[in-house]
C-alpha cells in the first residue's frame, strides 16, 4: 500500500453533508493485474480438474490406488431398489445420496455433473489441454506476484500479521468483529486485519500446494524429484491431497467474494481495477 | 449490510452472467481446431521442461516388494479377438516372433524364449493411468535399448513404433492400438519389453507375451500385446498420424504429465 493519499472520491457537494473520505493508492499494478489472471486460471484449472477427476472418481492415501484398493472418498453410482441409478458420495466411512449433482446426474454416471467440468461434455483429452495450458500460465503469473512482492516488501509490509496482531485476544475480537460483519473504519480500514492477512497468505500457501501436488501425479516429475513422493506420502495421497487444497481455495474465493460484497462491492473491486481505494476517516460504522 | 442494494444486485446478476458466459465460451472453444492448437502448446512446454529436467536420465522410484498392489487393475483391451493373435495364444505363444524392423541395419525375429534368455531387468514400479489411478507391480524383461543395439539404428531412426495386436477402436485397422516413443525413453535402462508381472507369466488381460514398460510415462504408453517393433523417423504416416492410439483420439503424445 502506498501512502501517498489522492483527493477524496465523490467530493461533489450535496444537501447533507457527506462523511469525510480519504482516497488511497491500495494495491500496486502487478498485484492488480496477477490478480485478475489468476481468478481466469482458478476457474479454468478448477473446472478442467473437475473434468480429469471425473475420469476416475475416487481418491486414495498412499503410493497406489484402483479400483480394488479401498478408496477415501468416491462419487459413485448404485442401482436403487426401483431399478433407477442413485448417486452415492463416500467420504471415509460415511455415504451420502447425492443424485442430480454428484456421481449421478441427468441420469448418467458422472463424478462432477456436467455444468461443472470443462468441457461440460464428457472428454478426459480436452480437459488435460486446458490443465496444463492453464497450469503454466497460473505457475507463470504466480511466480511474478511472489517474486516482485517478495523484493518490494508488499508481503513483509501487508501481509505479515504483527506481533500485537496475533495476540489471541486480538484475533479471538477480529473473529467477533467478522461475524457480526463489522468492519474497521477510520485509519485502521487502510490495512489488512489479523485474518484478512492469515487468510491471504493461507491461499498463497494452498496455491503452491496445488501445484507442489500436482506435479507430484507427474511419472516424469517423480522421476527427477522421488522426495515430492516422500513429502506428500506417494502419488495417490498427493491426489487426494491436491483435491482437499483445490476445495479449500473454493471455499476461500466464496469467502472473499461474500466479503467484498460486505465491505463494499464497487470500492473493493474497484480498487483491483484502478488501485484507488476509499475509506472513511472518521465517522463511527 | 442487510440487503442487496438494486445497483449491487444487479452487478451480482452482471457477475453471473458474465461468468456464465465466459465458461460458456471455454465450453465453446473446447470444440474448436484453432483453439486446441493453441492448449496444445503446453504439451511442447511440458516435453521440453521434462527433458531438460530428465537430462541426466534418473530412475523412475522403484519399489519393495511390499508395497506392490493386491490387485493390478488391467485397462483398455481385456483379451484380443484378433484370430491371428489367439491362434498364438492357443499355442502358449510358442510360435510368436517379435520382429523388430524398419530402420534398422539388422532386422530381428526373436521368440518369447530368446527374449528370456537375454539379460532381463526386474523392477518394481508404479503404473499411472492417465485417469488418475495408480497400481505398483513388478515387471521382468529385456531391456529395449540391447534389442535396438542387436538391430542397428539406422542414423534417421528418431522414433520406436509398438504394433500391437489389440482391436481396442474396433475391427479394422484404424482401431488397431499402437504406440511410440523417441529414443530419449526407448533406451532408457528401465524401458524394457516386460514379459512377466510380479514373477508370473503376463496374462492376457495385462498383454500377453510382452507388453512395454515405459516408466515415466502414463499407462496408454505401455502399449501392450506387442507383436512388431519398427524403427522410423516419422510418425505422421502411421495410422492417424499422432504417433498411438490414445493420440489419434486427442490425447498427447508426451505422456510424462
Amino acid at each position: 500500500m502506498s501512502e501517498v493519499a489522492l483527493p477524496a472520491g465523490g467530493a461533489k457537494a450535496s444537501a447533507a453533508p457527506a462523511p469525510p473520505t480519504r482516497t488511497v493508492y491500495r494495491h500496486s499494478r502487478v498485484v492488480r493485474i496477477t490478480h485478475w489472471i489468476n481468478l481466469v486460471c482458478i476457474t479454468c484449472l478448477f473446472l478442467s480438474g473437475l473434468q480429469i477427476f471425473n475420469a476416475h472418481p475416487a481418491l486414495y492415501w498412499g503410493q497406489y490406488g484402483a479400483d480394488a484398493d479401498p478408496s477415501v472418498v468416491s462419487l459413485g453410482a448404485e442401482y436403487a431398489p426401483d431399478h433407477s441409478l442413485k448417486g452415492v458420495t463416500k467420504v471415509g466411512p460415511l455415504s451420502f445420496n447425492t443424485t442430480g449433482v454428484l456421481g449421478v446426474s441427468h441420469n448418467e454416471v458422472r463424478g462432477y455433473p456436467a455444468w461443472a467440468t470443462l468441457p461440460g461434455t464428457r472428454n478426459l483429452a480436452v480437459g488435460r489441454r486446458w490443465h496444463f495450458f492453464m497450469g503454466w500460465i497460473f505457475v507463470a503469473n504466480g511466480l511474478i506476484y511472489l517474486v516482485s512482492n517478495a523484493i518490494n516488501g508488499h508481503f513483509r509490509r501487508d501481509l505479515l500479521p504483527t506481533g500485537a496482531q496475533l495476540r489471541p485476544r486480538h484475533i479471538v475480537r477480529s473473529i467477533i468483529d467478522h461475524a457480526l460483519l463489522r468492519h474497521p473504519v477510520g485509519e485502521a480500514a487502510r490495512s489488512y486485519n489479523v485474518l484478512q492477512k492469515l487468510a491471504y497468505l493461507g491461499v498463497i500457501l494452498l496455491m503452491m500446494l496445488m501445484v507442489a501436488t500436482g506435479l507430484t501425479l507427474s511419472p516424469g516429475m517423480d522421476a527427477f524429484a522421488p522426495g515430492l513422493l516422500l513429502l506428500f506420502g506417494g502419488r495417490q495421497s498427493a491426489r487426494t491431497i491436491h483435491w482437499i487444497c483445490a476445495n479449500l481455495i473454493v471455499l476461500f474465493v466464496l469467502v472473499h467474494v461474500a466479503e467484498v460484497f460486505i465491505a463494499g462491492v464497487f470500492n473493493e473491486i474497484g480498487s483491483m481495477i484502478t488501485g484507488r481505494y476509499t475509506y472513511r476517516t472518521g465517522a463511527r460504522h | 449490510m442487510t440487503d442487496l442494494n438494486p445497483s449491487r444486485r444487479g452487478l451480482v446478476l452482471a457477475g453471473t452472467a458474465l461468468g456464465g458466459l465466459l465458461l460458456a465460451g471455454c465450453d465453446r472453444l473446447s470444440q474448436a481446431p484453432q483453439a486446441l492448437n493453441i492448449l496444445d502448446a503446453a504439451e511442447g512446454l511440458t516435453m521440453r521442461a521434462q527433458r531438460l529436467i530428465l537430462s541426466g536420465q534418473p530412475l523412475a522410484k522403484e519399489f519393495r516388494p511390499q508395497d506392490i498392489s493386491p490387485t493390478f487393475k488391467p485397462n483398455g483391451s481385456f483379451s484380443p479377438t484378433d484370430p491371428a493373435y489367439l491362434a498364438l495364444q492357443e499355442n502358449g505363444f510358442a510360435d510368436w516372433r517379435l520382429t523388430i524392423g524398419g530402420l534398422v541395419q539388422r532386422p530381428l525375429s526373436l521368440s518369447l524364449d530368446q527374449l528370456k534368455a537375454l539379460p532381463n531387468r526386474t523392477q518394481i514400479t508404479r503404473h499411472d493411468c492417465v485417469e488418475g489411478w495408480s497400481a505398483i507391480g513388478q515387471w521382468t524383461g529385456p531391456q529395449l535399448g540391447g534389442l535396438l543395439h542387436a538391430a542397428g539404428l539406422q542414423p534417421n531412426a528418431r522414433y520406436i513404433v509398438f504394433h500391437c495386436a489389440d482391436n481396442l477402436g474396433g475391427p479394422g485397422d484404424g482401431g488397431k492400438y499402437y504406440e511410440s516413443i523417441d529414443l530419449f525413453d526407448a533406451f532408457h535402462p528401465q524401458t524394457i519389453l516386460a514379459h512377466a508381472l510380479n514373477g508370473q507369466p503376463l496374462a492376457t488381460p495385462h498383454g500377453a507375451p510382452i507388453r512395454l514398460r515405459v516408466e515415466r510415462q502414463l499407462g496408454y504408453k505401455q502399449a501392450k500385446y506387442v507383436m512388431a517393433i519398427e524403427a522410423t523417423d516419422r510418425l505422421d504416416n502411421i495410422a492417424g498420424g499422432k504417433g498411438g492410439f490414445w493420440e489419434d483420439r486427442g490425447y498427447e503424445w508426451y505422456a510424462g504429465i
